[in-house]
């Protein structure tokens, strides 16, 4: 075969394996295009407003909880809070351990199911953590002078 | 490209290499770990669990480097057929898959204060363990060719086409966390940013460095080992051979 096409073999492998690459990294881009989806650990507010999920089914809600909307209920361990992605805002309730991670401004993913009411009743509350590492001094100063000092780092 | 795929040159180079790259990163890597687990601060949200960050995302990054570098090693093997190439991935393969297990299992230990679960199935998580599974099939599927081949042609040209098809796992990896909502955070280190304050980002790149060394020093050390097995067993059959001509018994 390598005298009847002129190519010399190891160009003839490497031929091969370039189609078999791109033949398989094709098939990988349609897979992760096919799961864009259903690989998602969880919706968002805006997705869930779009399309709220059945009512007793079990969904994974995750987005920001809202500054200033957490409320403690007068029983002490039931807390109501607004999960917000910019676009949406969904009142949560939860009652139950919270996460120590879990306070006003930061990201959470809610697992429960979404009411009648629109309220998401949720049984477990993971925090979810972004990508910003600051130490604790900074931690003390105001939002803004973290924000300055985030951006002098980067 | 040619002259390093020769055994007897890599073996002189490999012969300092190897004690001078685990000299050097067990020395930066336990520099950085203390710099940044006794004298780093502690995280403003996260406390003191920050720490781990030290240890989980050097063995992160070494898993995927190991398995990117499988993948060279596989193509060189198939196209040019480098005696090297499968040496050098059949040595990357164990302790790719140790940092990767070493990588799942700190992530683990840090998500259940931070997160509150030791556990979930998103798209981070889902796709390393992903690839610790690939390692151990890679190990397993490559001593098991190599064990039916003996030291025939073509030995290891099974484990090479996997590693090339493993590989799509790494971009799935890097790019789970921004394709999909996860649990796991986004990058915090992206192309000369970083949403990581200086405190917390020297120590991790000289952490990083240090075990990239130490890495490196054990694979080196592997395919030395690998290589002066080969030889060994060459010599044997050589001397089995001259054994068995003349009458048949006598040796």
């Amino acid at each position: 075969m390598s005298v009847a096409t002129g190519l010399k073999a190891k160009h003839q492998r490497l031929v091969l394996i370039g189609v078999a690459l791109v033949a398989l990294i094709g098939a990988a881009l349609l897979a992760t295009w096919a799961l864009r989806n259903q690989a998602s650990y969880f919706y968002v507010p805006a997705d869930m407003a779009a399309s709220p999920p059945e009512a007793d089914r079990a969904v994974r809600l995750g987005g920001m909880v809202e500054r200033g909307s957490m409320k403690t209920a007068a029983d002490g361990v039931t807390v109501e809070f607004v999960v917000s992605d910019g676009k949406a805002r969904i009142p949560v309730r939860f009652a139950g351990i919270r996460p120590a991670l879990f306070v006003e401004g930061s990201g959470v993913v809610a697992e429960g199911k979404l009411g009648k009411d629109g309220t998401f009743v949720a049984d477990n509350l993971l925090a979810k953590h972004d990508e910003k590492y600051v130490p604790r001094e900074m931690g003390k100063m105001t939002a803004d002078e973290a924000r300055k000092t985030i951006a002098d780092t980067q | 490209m040619h002259r390093f795929a020769n055994p007897a040159r890599f073996l002189t180079i490999a012969r300092w290499a190897t004690p001078l790259c685990l000299l050097a990163g067990l020395v930066i890597a336990t520099a950085a770990l203390v710099w940044g687990v006794v004298f780093g601060p502690a995280d403003a949200l996260q406390g003191d669990t920050v720490r781990i960050v030290y240890l989980h995302v050097p063995t992160a990054w070494l898993g995927m480097a190991g398995w990117s570098s499988i993948a060279v090693a596989s193509f060189t093997e198939i196209v040019w057929r480098h005696p090297l190439a499968g040496i050098a991935a059949r040595a990357v393969a164990l302790p790719g898959a140790l940092f990767t297990a070493i990588c799942l299992l700190t992530g683990s230990i840090w998500g259940r204060p931070a997160w509150g679960t030791w556990w979930v199935w998103d798209g981070r998580l889902t796709s390393m363990l992903v690839l610790l599974f690939l390692y151990m099939g890679y190990m397993a599927l490559e001593s098991a060719a190599r064990g039916a081949q003996g030291a025939g042609q073509g030995q290891g040209r099974m484990a090479a086409i996997f590693g090339l098809v493993g590989a799509v796992n790494i971009p799935v990896i890097h790019y789970s966390v921004t394709w999909w909502n996860s649990l796991h955070q986004p990058p915090s280190i992206t192309m000369g940013k970083s949403a990581m304050a200086g405190v917390f980002l020297w120590p991790l790149l000289a952490a990083t460095l240090g075990f990239s060394l130490i890495f490196a020093g054990v694979v080196f050390a592997r395919m030395r080992t690998i290589l002066a097995n080969e030889q060994a067993e060459a010599r044997l059959r050589r001397k089995a051979l001259m054994a068995a001509e003349p009458a048949g018994e006598d040796w």
